[in-house]
């Protein structure tokens, strides 16, 4: 067999997202890689522990409603204005998901420690809410380099397992294009591993032209990448394609009851190998 | 002259962010969008207008976290918050009702509020419905809470509340909302008993200004387009609307 570096089939990409991965995964307006979600839902991925960076939407949806998640650790999961995440609230009110509630920017400055190496990055705001209360690993100090009072919130560092995206264009290198969605560039240097699915894998190295360089994530970052044409839908793709808003909405009416969503899982998500 | 609730709501954030730099508006927000749209308009051009979710109306190009560390910096003067329950504290909650974490009632999460509402000097609280169990008495979950402690660093906060039936001011020594108007058509006794929470005013209140008639023109016209580039449904439905029964007048 070729060795076709870190090009790989969508079904080779999910196998290397193990059980009990810490897995992150980015916001609706960036690149969601739902083909490659309903891949991980068809091999039956465990025990999930998904940080949103710092939302979510129908990806934590499908994944918590198809039982693969133990813990979420979000600011928001949201399916916008279709309305809330049927299969996530009620996942939430009967336990069988572990919320983490968070703020957005905290997620991001964790993630901003994890790609400076450090353990902890300080944070403003915070104090005072019913999210610090509950979370225990978020350590209020005071700073060290005030002359009074002035308490700050430390975030510890956190470093994914893996980070999965989808990206407008890659190569057969490895490199992958985000453009200005630079948290998926966060994302990446956080990350130990990414697995990146991409709407087109061209020959040329992205590198090679500077106009396209500074909106790559180098190869060093990516472990994998899987072509997967309209990889985010029904989630939208900034500049190629908008949500299907249609879809969204009938998922919302539908996974209103557990039935509903098994129906979906089936039609959508078990049937097809590319369901798209 | 006739205008709809909306294009009222619109003008009156409009109006407060006179004379502001940069205001910053939030994803699925249509109505502070348009208001921030016009009053950038109005501005002539010095009001810059960040709506997260639009390509053109849109300075950032670092990730999620530009917004945050822009307002940290102070760089961003106003933004909008609103909330599935607030109290006379100015406290929101966005996360949900009953025992945490197993809530009765789940809304999405906190967003970035948590954070916003302590470094944005005018945060502007915006919900339509003003009910008894929107407005109340303590909020089941504190996401971000309307004032702090001494020695908490926190150079923002609330600066009003917007509702479908109301204005208010918040007054950070009182720690207490002030309602400043009613809109037409409700009266101070309807608020009284839509609000769960006490709040101060004055022995007479007046009504919600009016729109002026150059925003009111900006909203059936260039603002609109601006507006559809992000809210493409409210532009269409909403907005147009209001240029419908204008027209039919």
């Amino acid at each position: 067999m070729a060795d076709t570096g870190p090009i790989v089939s969508l079904d080779a990409l999910a196998a290397q997202v193990p059980d009990g991965a810490l897995l992150a995964v980015p916001p609706d307006y960036s690149g969601v890689a739902m083909a490659a979600t309903r891949a991980l839902i068809r091999r039956g991925v465990k025990r999930l522990h998904i940080v949103a960076v710092p939302t979510s939407g129908l990806q934590a949806e499908l994944l918590i409603g198809a039982g693969c998640v133990e813990t979420i650790e979000a600011a928001a999961v949201t399916l916008g204005e279709a309305g809330p995440a049927p299969r996530f609230s009620a996942a939430v009110k009967s336990g069988a998901v572990r919320i983490r509630d968070a703020t957005c920017p905290a997620i991001h400055a964790a993630f901003q420690a994890a790609e400076k190496g450090v353990p902890f990055m300080p944070l403003r705001g915070i104090i005072g809410t019913d999210i610090l209360r509950h979370r225990t690993d978020w350590r209020t100090i005071q700073n060290p380099l005030a002359e009074g009072d002035d308490p700050i919130v430390l975030l510890p560092a956190i470093q994914p397992d893996i980070a999965l995206f989808h990206v407008p264009l890659a190569d057969r290198e490895g490199n992958v294009w985000i453009g200005r969605r630079r948290e998926l560039v966060t994302m990446a240097h956080a990350a130990k591993r990414s697995l990146v699915t991409a709407e087109t894998i061209q020959d040329q190295n992205l590198l090679e032209d500077e106009r396209l360089a500074a909106g790559v994530i180098p190869a060093l970052y990516v472990s994998a990448v899987a072509e997967a044409e309209r990889g985010a839908w029904p989630i939208g793709l900034e500049g190629r394609y908008e949500p299907d808003t249609a879809h969204i909405a009938d998922y919302v009416r539908t996974a209103r009851s557990e039935d509903g969503f098994r129906a979906y899982l089936a039609e959508h998500v078990l049937a097809g190998r590319r369901a798209a | 002259m006739d205008f709809t609730p909306q294009e009222l709501l619109i003008a009156s954030i409009a109006r407060m962010l006179r004379g502001l730099n940069h205001v910053a508006v939030g994803a699925s927000s249509p109505i502070p969008g348009a208001a921030a749209l016009a009053a950038r308009r109005l501005s002539g051009g010095h009001l810059r207008v960040s709506v997260l979710g639009s390509r053109k109306n849109n300075f950032f190009t670092d990730g999620g976290r530009e917004l945050f560390d822009c307002a940290a910096q102070g760089r961003i003067d106003a933004f909008f918050l609103g909330g599935g329950q607030i109290d006379g504290q100015a406290n929101i909650n966005l996360v949900g009702t009953g025992g945490y974490p197993r809530t009765d009632v789940r809304w999405p999460g906190s967003f970035g509020s948590a954070y916003l509402y302590f470094l944005v000097p005018r945060v502007i609280l915006f919900r339509e419905e003003h009910t008894p169990r929107v407005f109340v008495p303590k909020v089941d979950f504190v996401s971000a809470p309307g004032v702090s402690a001494p020695g908490v660093y926190r150079p923002g906060g609330p600066y009003a509340l917007l509702t479908g039936k109301a204005l208010f001011a918040f007054d950070k020594a009182r720690q207490r909302f002030r309602l400043e108007s009613v809109h037409p058509g409700f009266s101070v006794e309807d608020v009284v008993a839509a609000t769960g929470f006490e709040f101060d005013r004055a022995p007479q209140v007046g009504q919600t200004q009016a729109p002026e008639p150059e925003i009111l023109a900006l909203l059936r016209g260039s603002v609109r387009d601006e507006v559809a580039e992000t809210y493409p449904q409210f532009a269409a439905t909403i907005l147009r609307g209001a240029e419908a029964k204008e027209n039919r007048a």
